[in-house]
């Protein structure tokens, strides 16, 4: 963060996925087989985090916060941090959608007078950050960033700021969401947005939409320096982001994915970095026609050809909108942990149309020299969220 | 009174406030010594709705401070 005085470590790390609770849990699935249909975060049981009051009165998108929030914070080994210095910035695109669909059917069965008076705070989309910021006692700033699908993304380079700035020294960021209501699934389904076969296949020449996931992910950032003082295992470093709009349509990119490719440049000199100090692109790549072929247009036009090997975690998670972001940084920095970075899940023949510039991971995982990563992600609405990770100094 | 509503009541506030039974006396006063919210109250009382098959007006709502004055309104409205 260039802009900013201080460096910002990634000392946390809490995932709530249908593959599973921890970030083990999101490695172990990256490395094995796509699973079929969508991702529901299955068996749920909200009990080891919240109070059964506490879970009736917040929906499923607030819970996943809670728990993944809960695990990073321990992760990092329950720092202490002043609370007045202490954030919480999550993304989320659809909050709760499902809470609001059920109160609509609670007043359609049965009038009025049955909706539940909890509804309003429990599907207003700060519900999640306010409810990690009360848990957890943060009283510092508290936000909630809704850039549809590149709201995790964008939520975590806003809490880097906060801390390269000096208004926080410690802030839980990333994204959740909870959105298998059923009219979401049929809304997106009317729109052609949804495989049919229930397989998201990023980048290959069949690729027919994406198969929806449930979760979060959270991550604890900290003052680079602080945390390297208390002896903190450094995970990564966020060092760059930015963000850019299409203007252009509410759902469809702008096909020569040129405002996403200012985004990247941008988000590399926000780091510091040129195109040619990148070592693996986590790509949005959510198996769309056109959202892959716009992506694949913006990295061919950053990178030309001879670029960083280029994955996408959606293959295998599916696509879970305003968290997606957040739980590719934490692949990212999985893939930096571990010196592998996982294969395009679901990726059997490139398309042709894509230009073959791109050095997409195949099939197997790939050893690499561990660098920077750049994650995209992009939303309707036209928003571009680009991150930069790096490893941690040695 | 061995109607059946205060023990009706009971199981109704025990399982939307999560408190013990025994907490659950007729002076029980609702915010102070059972923890509920203005929310949680209006949950109460949908409850008892749901419960007893009655409608509370808006403004009975408000006056019910106590289990006692739950138990109460209820018979009133049965």
């Amino acid at each position: 963060m260039t802009a900013g005085r201080r460096r910002v470590a990634v000392t946390g790390l809490g995932v709530v996925l249908a593959a599973g609770t921890g970030a083990d849990a999101l490695w172990q699935a990256l490395l094995g087989a796509p699973p079929e249909g969508h991702r529901a975060v299955a068996d749920w049981d909200p009990s080891l985090w919240l109070g059964v009051a506490e879970a009736r009165h917040t929906d499923r998108f607030t819970q996943f916060a809670v728990a993944a929030a809960a695990s990073a914070v321990e992760d990092a080994g329950n720092p202490r941090t002043a609370p007045d210095a202490s954030g919480v910035v999550l993304g989320t695109a659809l909050a709760g959608v499902g809470t609001l669909e059920r109160q609509a059917l609670v007043r359609s069965d049965r009038g009025d007078k049955r909706v539940s008076p909890f509804t309003v705070p429990m599907i207003m989309p700060n519900a999640a950050a306010a409810a990690v910021s009360q848990r957890l006692g943060r009283r510092g700033p508290c936000r909630t960033v809704t850039t549809a699908c590149a709201a995790g993304t964008d939520a975590i380079g806003s809490a880097a700021r906060l801390i390269a700035d000096g208004v926080c020294d410690s802030v839980l960021t990333g994204g959740t969401e909870a959105a298998l209501s059923d009219t979401v699934v049929a809304a997106f389904h009317n729109m052609r947005a949804l495989s049919p076969g229930g397989r998201t296949r990023p980048f290959d020449a069949g690729r027919d939409g994406f198969a929806i996931a449930e979760g979060a992910a959270v991550l604890l950032l900290e003052a680079y320096e602080a945390a390297a003082e208390r002896g903190a295992r450094v995970y990564a470093e966020v060092l760059g982001h930015a963000s850019t709009a299409d203007a252009y349509d509410i759902t469809l990119p702008l096909p020569d994915g040129s405002a996403a490719a200012r985004c990247m440049l941008l988000a590399l000199r926000d780091a510091g970095l040129g195109p040619a100090d990148v070592g693996q692109v986590s790509a949005h790549g959510t198996g769309t026609r056109h959202g892959d072929l716009a992506e694949a247009r913006a990295l061919t036009s950053v990178f030309g050809s001879g670029g960083p090997p280029v994955t996408s975690a959606k293959g295998i998670t599916g696509h879970a909108f305003g968290a997606s972001g957040a739980i590719e940084a934490v692949a990212a920095i999985l893939s930096m942990a571990h010196g592998l970075i996982p294969p395009v899940a679901g990726l059997a023949t490139e398309d042709a149309e894509l230009g073959g510039a791109l050095d997409l991971v195949r099939e197997t995982p790939r050893t690499w020299a561990v660098g920077p990563v750049l994650s995209n992600s992009f939303g309707f609405g036209g928003h571009n969220g680009c991150l930069v990770l790096g490893p941690p100094a040695t | 009174m061995a109607d059946g509503v205060f023990e009706a009541v009971v199981a109704c506030v025990v399982d939307v406030l999560q408190v013990p039974a025994g907490k659950v006396v007729e002076e029980a006063v609702f915010t102070e010594d059972l923890g509920a919210t203005s929310l949680t109250l209006v949950e109460v009382v949908m409850a008892l709705e749901e419960t007893f098959g009655i409608d509370v007006p808006e403004a009975d709502v408000e006056a019910v401070r106590t289990v006692g004055d739950a138990c109460d309104l209820v018979r009133g409205l049965t």
